[in-house]
């Protein structure tokens, strides 16, 4: 058996392996299972390739590798390990972009090497591309994200702007394929220019936004990787890269689904964008006023309910207010009330959010009720009880036709006896919209922290 | 033209495999709930960073002498290995809290 071969079997066990764990992260069950299996894949990938590789190479270009991996798995496993569980959206974003800009820097000094091919040529040149914008994209989500650039930022007419910028992106490339180019200059202006169009492309898409667009950039990103594949003619990173790119696409329409929005209208629209057409319509004037209610108030409405339902949203996840809400739960739960949880399937930041973070504190899931199966009870239950979470509970996604998030299906609060809704402030929500539900009569506002307020919700029932 | 057909019949084998996967990939995601479409993108987020073994056959078929592509094969590789490491171990976090209890 030669080494050749050798490696190639390798590499087919570890294609095998990606398509496995995918597969199995799709089931509850076997998620963890399946990461773990595509993670030896990939390691046993990544040893294959630095010993099997035929050819003399310097012991001091094996010690820089090894020093390389080094470096980027202490950083990436410390990083990963101490991030609080808020931050997970941001952090995924963020190893997208480095896995964008290394494929970026690999086309980048590649390009020397196969300029005597055009379809190498334009291998090369698309995965320069492709993995400039993933990077680049990617690192103004994850600004978005953690709250640097919340404000989406559009120029004027910057969709035209755009579109001329990818535009004139591709005809440069495609002139530089024709014409068989071997200028460094060029490829490092297309470089710069498509590192440039990564962050007009994300700037304007609201944060509200930023799960499908972290998606759509990750499939970028395995194209990217599926491209120096084709170069290098290596199998496994073409179906590692391949796979990739088309789950990320399904991903991607299958999270626009879970907000009932267009690909298109994601990317184009502007979510929150009220300056276009829709003006006349301003949802910023309510008539009625907003009640205030207080802790004990609302400890004694709960304390005496027959069915209350929890809410959460982004709030309840910036406060870590995921234990002290289960704390509650149990709580009420020991005097009779009957919880649960609705979970929007886009509450928090990431569809799942909310999911992920109950689930750290041993929340049943059969606690956890999804929104087409809740929304009918609502109209049978005492208390709702909105912690941090404000766009999906919006009704103006069912009446307001000018709404930006109009026909995104929504958790139908309003149908309860009672809605007690706990924010930090009246700041609209990452939508960047007004929401009437805090005006409706039912509706008593309960501002303060999510964390705070829910401790001293649990003291004052305590105390009944 | 020419030049295309040439390198698809020379290739026929990664065309295959590009088509094929291309629907695996499609069939993988098809039906998947909404509470793991989170760790479904970090995971796959993850195996995107197969791209490192790209940045470790650059470094390895790098001329000694050219201190610029080894400057960038080594900036790659870290960015790959932060790629592939920091996805895994992210998408393990989470779905460490799906642990089933009862």
């Amino acid at each position: 058996m030669d080494y050749s071969f050798s490696l190639e079997l390798i590499y087919l066990v570890a294609s095998i392996t990606y398509i496995l764990g995918l597969k199995m992260l799709g089931h509850p069950e076997t998620a963890r299972r399946g990461n773990l299996i595509a993670a030896s894949g990939m390691t046993l990938a990544i040893l294959g390739t630095i010993f099997f590789y035929q050819g003399d190479v310097p012991t001091f270009i094996y010690l820089l590798i090894g020093v390389a991996i080094l470096i980027g798995t202490i950083s990436g496993w410390v990083v990963a390990r101490r991030v609080k569980m808020t931050k997970m959206p941001e952090l995924v974003s963020l190893f997208n972009g480095m896995g964008g800009a290394s494929a970026a820097l690999i086309g980048l000094i590649e390009f020397a090497h196969y300029t005597d091919h055009r379809l190498s040529i334009l291998t090369i040149l698309g995965g320069v591309i492709i993995g400039s914008i993933s990077f680049s994209g990617s690192m103004i989500a994850w600004g978005k994200l953690n709250g640097t650039l919340a404000k989406p930022i559009r120029l004027p007419k910057y969709n035209l702007i755009n579109n001329l910028v990818i535009l004139g992106i591709l005809v440069f490339a495609a002139y530089m394929v024709w014409s068989g180019s071997d200028s460094q200059l060029f490829l490092y202006l297309l470089f710069l220019a498509a590192i440039f169009y990564g962050v007009i492309f994300v700037l304007p898409i609201g944060g509200a936004d930023m799960p499908v667009v972290i998606s759509l950039l990750n499939s970028f990103t395995g194209l990217a990787a599926a491209l120096s594949g084709f170069l290098y003619g290596n199998m496994v990173l073409l179906t590692g890269g391949i796979l990739v790119g088309s789950a990320g696409t399904i991903l991607t329409f299958a999270m626009c689904n879970a907000m009932n929005r267009s690909l298109v209208s994601v990317l184009f629209g502007g979510f929150g964008d009220k300056s276009s057409d829709s003006s006349e319509v301003t949802s910023d004037t309510f008539e009625g006023e907003i009640k205030k209610t207080t802790v004990s108030d609302v400890a004694i409405l709960m304390n005496y309910s027959k069915r209350v339902i929890f809410v959460p949203g982004y709030g309840l996840a910036v406060a870590q207010a995921q234990h002290a809400i289960h704390e509650l739960e149990e709580l009420l739960v020991s005097r009779g009330v009957e919880v649960k949880y609705a979970i929007h399937p886009v509450a928090g930041r990431m569809p799942g959010h909310m999911n992920v973070l109950l689930a750290e504190t041993n929340v049943e899931y059969s606690k956890l009720a999804e929104m087409e199966d809740v929304n009918p009870e609502f109209q049978n239950t005492d208390v709702v009880f909105v912690v941090g979470a404000n766009d999906v509970v919006n009704p103006a996604a069912h009446n307001d036709k000018s709404s930006p998030i109009y026909g995104m299906p929504i958790l139908e609060v309003e149908n309860a006896k009672k809605v007690i809704v706990n924010k930090r402030s009246m700041k609209p929500g990452y939508a960047g919209i007004e929401n009437e539900l805090f005006y409706h009569p039912k509706t008593s506002m309960l501002f303060g922290d999510a964390k705070k307020v829910i401790q001293e919700l649990i003291s004052e029932i305590k105390g009944m | 033209m020419t030049e295309l057909i040439d390198f698809i019949a020379n290739n026929l084998q990664m065309v295959y495999i590009i088509i094929l996967m291309i629907f695996v990939g499609v069939e993988i995601i098809g039906h998947v709930p909404a509470v793991l479409h989170t760790p479904l993108m970090s995971g796959a987020n993850a195996i995107h960073g197969v791209i490192i073994i790209g940045a470790i056959l650059v470094m390895l078929g790098a001329e000694p002498e050219n201190k610029i592509a080894l400057a960038l094969g080594f900036v790659a590789v870290i960015l790959g290995t932060l790629n592939v490491v920091g996805g895994f171990v992210v998408t393990d976090r989470m779905l460490e809290m799906f642990k089933k209890k009862k």
